[in-house]
Parts: C-alpha cells; structure tokens; sequence
C-alpha cells in the first residue's frame, strides 16, 4: 500500500523548482506522445517553445505573446485572490463576456461621437458588468449558502446566451450587411484600445495586467485584506476568530475577480478583437484557472505562468500549421503542465510512504 | 508480588523518525493487579500501550503473555490473546444503539437479543447501567465510555487498558467507573491505567511505573508516594506550584445577562440564559465535561458569535454584536481550546500568527497595511518571556509542539495587556512543566488587575487558580460559588446540573 505523509516543513528550494520541473516533464512526456504520432519530438518541442520567441517570425509572435497573455494574467489574479481563500469562482468567461459586452455597449452608445471621455467610461462599464455577473454567485452564497462553483459555472452559459443576442441583436451593425456581430471598434477611434507602442502589442489591457500583479503582490504581503484572505484559505475558524467577516471576504473575492474578468473582456473586445461577435470568447476564463494554479497563486508566478501558457498556445498553432500536429495532441500537451505541476505539489508537500505502515 | 506475571514486558524499544518512543521499557503487570503508567505527553505511554495491543510493532525486545511469548501483528491478535483497550477518544456511531455499537466491533456478533441479554448482564454485574437499546448519540460521556468498556469485558480480557479514561467523566462517574475496576481487578482481571492524574492513582492502582522521555525512570507503589514526588519523578525535576499574589478585586469587567444563544454547529449545544459577573483582579473558574457549552461560550465571549447587544456587557458598554477586532480593541481577549487551526493557523509562521490576533492592540498594523517587522518583534517577545522552545519565529505554528504552541498562544494574549481574557482549556494536552508556567501566567494576569475567565474540564486545575468556581451544564451556568468552600460533592452536584441552590434562593 502506497500512503501519503505530510511533510512537518516543505523545502522552499523544492516549491520553487516544481514548475520548472514540471515544464521539463511536460516536455519530455510530450514529446513522447507527438513521437507515437509520429513526428519528431525534438522539432515539434522546438517548434512550441522555441518559434514563437526567437524563429523567424518571431516579430510577428512576440507581440502575440503579450495580447494573449495579458487577459489570462488579469483574470488569473483575481481568480487567485479567491482560490487563496477557498472561494471559487469558476465562472470568469462569463464575467469576461459580460465585461465586454458593458464595455462595447457603452462605446457603440456613443458612436460616432469623439470624446476622449468615451474609452473611460468603456473601461468603467466593463470592470461594472463583470462585477455585477460575479455579484450573482456572491451574494446567492452569501444569503443563502449555495455553492459558487456551480453558479458561477452555469452563469457563463447564460453570459453566452447574452453575447449571441447581442450580436444578432441589439449591438448588430446596422451597416454589416446583415452579418451577426457589432460595428468594428478598432474603426471608432474614441472607443479603440489601441496599441500603445507600435509593433510591440502593448495596449492598455497589457498595463492593467502589470498594474494587478502589483497590486495583487503588495494586497497579499502588507495588507490586511490580504492577509485575511491567505488565513481564510489556511484555516477558515483561525480567520473568524482574528475578526475576518466572511460574508464581505466572498464579496470581495468574487468582486475583484469579477472586476479584473470584466476588464480583460472589455479590453479584448475594443483591441484585438474589434467586435461583439457569437464567438467573441475564446476559452481565457477558463484557461485562466490554469494559469492562476501553474503560477501556484503567487502574482508574480501568475504573471510568468500567463506568458508561458501564452506561448504554448502560439507554439501549438504554429505546430498545427507546420507539422500537422492534431489539435487535441496541443490540448493535451497543455493538460499534461497542469497535471505534473499539481502532481509535483503533492510531492512537495508529502512524502510516499510504502509498505504496510502502521494502523493509528 | 510473588505471584508470576500476566504480562511482562523486556527491552521494548520504538523509534520513530527523529524521536525514540520507547527505549528499553521493561514492566511486569500480575493478575489482578491494577499498574499506573504515568507520565508527561511524549513520553511513550501512548506507543507502549499500542505494541502490547498490537497496533505497533516494536523494533526490538519482547513481550511475555502468561509465560508464553507474545507478538500481536494486528490488535485481532492482541483481542484473542486476551488483552482489550479502551481508547481516550471512542470509535462508536451516533446514530446507531449501544447493541448495534458493540456488535460492529465484534468478529462474530450473536443475535442482536442475545447480546443485549449479555450486555445487560455485564452491566448488572460490574455496576455500570446501561440499556442496550439506547441510540449512542443520547449517551453522556461517561455511558459512552461504558459503552467502549463493556465492549471490551465481553471478551472477558485477562488484561484491560485504559488510555486517559476520567478526563471526561466527572466525579460521581469517576466513582463508579473505579467501583467497577476494583472489581474487575478482585476477580483477577489486570489493568493498565494511563493517566496524569495523579490522586486517582494513588487512590486506584496498586503498582505505577513512570515514563519520561520513552524511558521508565521509575517504580513505585502509588498509596505510599505523595502526588508531588510522582509528579518531580514525571517531569524530572522540582516542579514550582503556581503562587498566588493576594489583590483586591475591583469593579465588574464582565457582566453576562441571561446570555442565551443558539449554537453556530450543528451539534453544537444551546446557551440557554447564562448570567455571570466578573471583577477585575478575580479568576472565574468554569467546569463542565465537554461539549455543554463551553466552545458557545467562548465564541459568544470573542466575537465570533453574535449574541444581542446587552446580553455582554463590559465595564458597562453592552458588546453583543460586536464582532472580534471591535473587542479586541476594548482589550477583550480570548484563546479558544482548538489550537490548530482555530488560535493559530498551522502551517503559518510564528510571526503571521502574532499578527492574527495583536493586529489592533499589537499596534502591528496602520491604515490597514501590516508591519511584519513589528510582528516579528512582538512574536520574538512572546517566545522569549512564555520560554516557547522553537528555533525562531519563521517556524510554522505546526512544527511546534502542543504544549510550546499553548505558551505562544496564551502568551500572545496575555502579552497585549488584557482587561478581560477568557481561555479554554488552557493547558489541555500540555506538559506539567509548561501548564504550571500557563497556570502562572493568568493568576500573575489577574494580580495585575485584569478579569480572568478559565474555561477547563480539569477540575484541580480550576481548584488551583480560580477564586470562584461554576459549572457549564447542558449550555446553563450554575452560579458561581467561592472555590475555597467548595467540596467534591458540591463540585459534582454543580457539574451535573443540579441547579437546587439556585431554585431554592429565589
């Protein structure tokens, strides 16, 4: 019999080495698989992690780099802030759709007036609609203790639903020629998230993203709010009997999360993409719980975990194109990261115990 | 005794990663004989006691049953060898009868009417009324632990552990439960009893034996040993009795008026209408065996339960419905019983546990952003004056142990200057050495001026520090009475909830 033994104090060389060990076992155990696929292991590897930074389109990909990642660093660290205290708010591709639809609702209500006052109130009315769908989840729990992860969970449905008669609807583009989808904001000069610096990808999305590890990374290590998050998650009686009011810590983890989700989706909608469209959302609030546990709910992790998965989104899309890898052989891939980084966490934290042992 | 031994035990040795349990413990238990194990926590009571019934394996030495030799793998073997143990805590399911309990835990159960027919029987006979039909989770502790003892005495045991078997049980119970092992032990039965307390064994047991450090570093015959010279063989050195500064009581700190509240668990246990005044300079001592109210009663105290507003009132400003940092300000100050996880956060440091409750009165934090360097000073302080043994305060609360954790704990309370502080069970678990310091600490609390509140199921503790004394019974307060003039039989009275005295009053 194989059991688990906690370890009395993990060493911290070990907790900071397991995701680099665990990219290491993704690469060797990937490999592996695309090899059974038949193609070589060593270009299709190269061709993930190497082609996107340093190969010869690289020009082109770097900036890509940053316009995916950032969505998934903003909406991973709120996320944190909630999986650090046990609340969990699964539904952040909702609070992504619905920041966006806010957000271009607002712009496309002042179309075509120019104002330097219209990408504001964009930017308020997106971190609002996010909010206000993570409110739902929150204060259902709050009042009457059902579980987050299932309402935040259906509510993207819903957000989805939302998003498609939106685009077939009251934001269509009176002027698509019957098209589904809104007009195109990167045309709406007042209402663009443009790039900041040219051929780079900087937008603002990318500087609310810098902006949050910060705060996140000064909220968890000096402030009190923080630190009632990190002892909720700890040891939720220890936190009520410092004076931590759990009702309000829900609200605001499921805010914050809801706000940064929001946001993500208000800058995504107005900058790259352009448009409402029935295919707007992509997947990030859902990836973004990958990122947020691959960056072990540290900002800082979370900010190099968001580049990370990034890349192996671009890398796999250019292993598609190049090398005719399938794309659930890239979708396992990225799986297989999540599960040795949890995987070596458990080690981490225990030790195997084999044999019999003894019963206590 | 010349008789030859039921079970003797050579060279029994354990080792644990980083710890020796049991070095070379040697003991010989005769027929009929009722032999003490005494000792501090960790010192091996609790490991030797699961070799002989087979729970661990020893790493060297032997064991003799009866002359044959003795190595249970697994306590099935033990069972049938004729050894039974009653554990401190008991495995028996709430929802299930006592029959149905001790048919679960037997290889062949017979018809469910034949063994109530047996249990009744023994229960007959030993003196330990119990109905085999009664549903488990309406038993007291004390008819729970008959439960795990009559168990145990249908397997007619040549031997009959007990681990810790009075700290739930209050006196009259205590009563019975030693009626039943002296007769057990006249009939020829031997038992092993491991306790702490060391009255009841000088009042029980025939031989002891005394573990320190997994090594026996004594014998003795408990009726010709005075409790003190067993405690010093325990802690191996003179042990210092808390002393008392005399000081003058003051105004009223803490005034609880027909305190009445539900309990936030599911299992938990009502307050119903507990009214109490508390001077300043003064120990309220409160027993009651566990889970009548003393956890509702902390939370109701700390903050975490909210109560109406005027049913607390201290120095006269009613604080029901404030919630723990408000009181905390106002210098109310608690330590629950539940270290782990409800006083400290395990696997935070020291340091991140100092902060956890001198936020507010630590002057650890400002405008909400924390001063670790502060935090660090303040948990340094505790360790150095409450002698906390760790290596510094980056160790998590987990890596301490019990006792050294309950010094930080009651330290980090005592040392924000506390107008009022309420502990529960403060010195559960914790070494002699480290209690007596504790023990000192909240008297030296209460010369100083502050209210002091002891929750504890210990009763000589309760004797020993408080000025008054009452009892939790089924979530109501008795009235509290002077300790001095108090007689086991009243204490017994008061802790089975006969509240006459107070009915007759009025």
């Amino acid at each position: 019999m194989i059991r688990l033994e906690k370890r009395p104090q993990p060493s911290r060389a070990m907790s900071l080495a397991t995701p680099l060990l665990a990219v290491v076992a993704t690469m060797v155990f990937g490999g592996a698989l695309f090899a059974v696929l038949g193609k070589d292991p060593v270009q299709a590897i190269a061709t993930i992690f190497w082609e996107p930074l340093f190969g010869e389109f690289a020009f082109f990909y770097r900036p890509q780099l940053l316009i995916k990642g950032a969505p998934l660093v903003l909406i991973a660290i709120g996320l944190s802030l909630g999986f650090k205290a046990g609340i969990w708010n699964i539904g952040a591709e909702g609070q992504y759709i619905m920041g966006a639809l806010f957000g271009a609702g607002v712009g496309l209500a002042f179309y075509p007036m120019e104002s330097a006052f219209i990408f504001p109130l964009m930017v308020v009315a997106g971190a609002f609609g996010g909010w206000l769908w993570a409110m739902i989840p929150a204060i259902l729990k709050v009042k009457f203790g059902t579980n987050e992860i299932l309402v935040s969970l259906m509510l993207v449905y819903v957000a989805e639903q939302f998003l498609a008669s939106m685009s077939l609807g009251l934001l269509k583009n009176p002027e698509g020629f019957g098209f589904p989808g809104s007009r195109n904001l990167q045309q709406y000069a007042s209402a663009h998230n443009a790039e900041l610096i040219t051929g780079t990808g900087m937008h603002w999305g990318i500087v609310a993203a810098l902006v949050a590890v910060i705060f996140a990374y000064v909220l968890l290590a000096r402030h009190q709010l923080g630190f009632a998050v990190r002892v909720t998650g700890e040891a939720p009686r220890a936190a009520r009997f410092s004076g931590v009011n759990p009702t309000r810590l829900v609200l605001f983890c499921l805010g914050i999360s809801g706000v940064l989700a929001g946001l993500a989706g208000m800058f995504e909608v107005s900058g790259p993409a352009g448009q409402v469209t029935i295919d707007f959302n992509v997947g990030y609030g859902f990836t973004a719980i990958i990122v947020a546990f691959l960056g072990r709910l540290h900002p800082v992790g979370i900010l190099l975990a968001g580049l990370l998965m990034a890349l192996t989104y671009i890398g796999g899309d250019i292993a598609q194109s190049q090398l005719g890898l399938p794309a659930a052989a890239i979708q396992v891939f990225q799986g297989m990261l999540l599960f040795f980084l949890l995987a070596l966490d458990v080690l981490t934290n225990y030790r195997l115990r084999f044999g019999a042992g003894e019963v206590v | 005794m010349t008789q030859a031994p039921l079970l003797s035990l050579s060279g029994l040795t354990k080792a644990y990663p980083g710890v020796v349990a049991n070095d070379d413990v040697s003991l010989q238990i005769a027929p009929g004989e009722v032999h003490a194990l005494l000792g501090e926590n960790g010192a091996g009571k609790s490991t030797l006691v699961k070799m002989i019934y087979g729970l661990v394996k020893p790493d060297a030495g032997s064991m003799q049953m009866n002359g044959a030799a003795f190595a249970p793998s697994e306590p099935r073997a033990a069972r049938a060898a004729g050894v039974g143990m009653v554990f401190q805590h008991f495995s028996l399911f709430d929802a299930l009868s006592v029959a149905e309990n001790i048919a679960l835990g037997m290889e062949q159960a017979p018809k469910m009417s034949d063994l109530s027919a047996q249990i009744t029987s023994v229960s007959d006979a030993y003196g330990l009324p119990l109905a085999p039909d009664r549903v488990v989770g309406d038993l007291s502790a004390g008819e729970r632990q008959r439960v795990e003892i009559i168990r145990c005495l249908l397997q007619e045991p040549k031997l009959l552990i007990m681990d810790e078997p009075t700290s739930v049980l209050t006196p009259q119970e205590v009563e019975i439960l030693f009626k039943t092992l002296r007769k057990l032990s006249a009939e020829g039965t031997a038992i092993l009893y491991i306790s702490h307390k060391l009255e009841e064994i000088r009042s029980l047991c025939d031989a002891a034996t005394v573990l320190r450090l997994g090594k026996v570093v004594g014998e003795c015959t408990p009726s010709e040993t005075s409790a003190r010279d067993m405690a010093e063989m325990m802690v191996g050195s003179t042990l210092r009795t808390p002393k008392r500064a005399e000081g003058e009581t003051g105004e009223v700190v803490l005034a609880l008026k027909g305190l009445s509240a539900a309990s936030p668990s599911a299992f938990g246990m009502p307050l119903r209408d507990v009214s109490l005044d508390v001077r300043a300079g003064e120990v309220l001592g409160i027993g009651g065996v566990a889970g009548n109210g003393q956890d509702e009663l902390l939370a109701a105290l700390s903050g975490e339960m909210r109560v109406q507003a005027d049913m607390v009132a201290v120095k006269g400003v009613a604080v029901g419905e404030l919630g723990p940092t408000p009181r905390r300000a106002m210098g109310i100050l608690t330590a629950p019983e539940e270290r782990l996880g409800h006083a400290a956060v395990p696997d935070m440091s020291l340091t991140e546990n100092a902060m956890l409750t001198g936020m507010e009165r630590g002057g650890l934090a400002r405008n909400g952003l924390l001063n670790w360097t502060a935090a660090k000073d303040f948990a340094e302080r505790i360790i150095l004056k409450f002698d906390v043994r760790t290596p510094g305060p980056a160790n998590a609360a987990r890596s301490l142990s019990g006792g050294n954790l309950q010094k930080f704990v009651i330290g980090r309370e005592v040392m924000q200057r506390p107008e009022l502080l309420v502990v529960n069970q403060p010195t559960w678990g914790v070494d002699a050495a480290a209690a007596a310091a504790i023990r000192q600490a909240l008297m030296d609390l209460a010369a100083g001026g502050a209210a002091v509140v002891v929750i504890s199921q210990d009763l000589d503790e309760l004797m020993e520090i408080s000025d008054r004394f009452a009892a939790l019974n089924e979530g109501r307060l008795s009235a509290p009475e002077p300790t001095a003039d108090l007689s086991v039989e009243r204490i017994g009275l008061m802790l089975g909830g006969a509240h006459g005295m107070e009915v007759a009053h009025v």
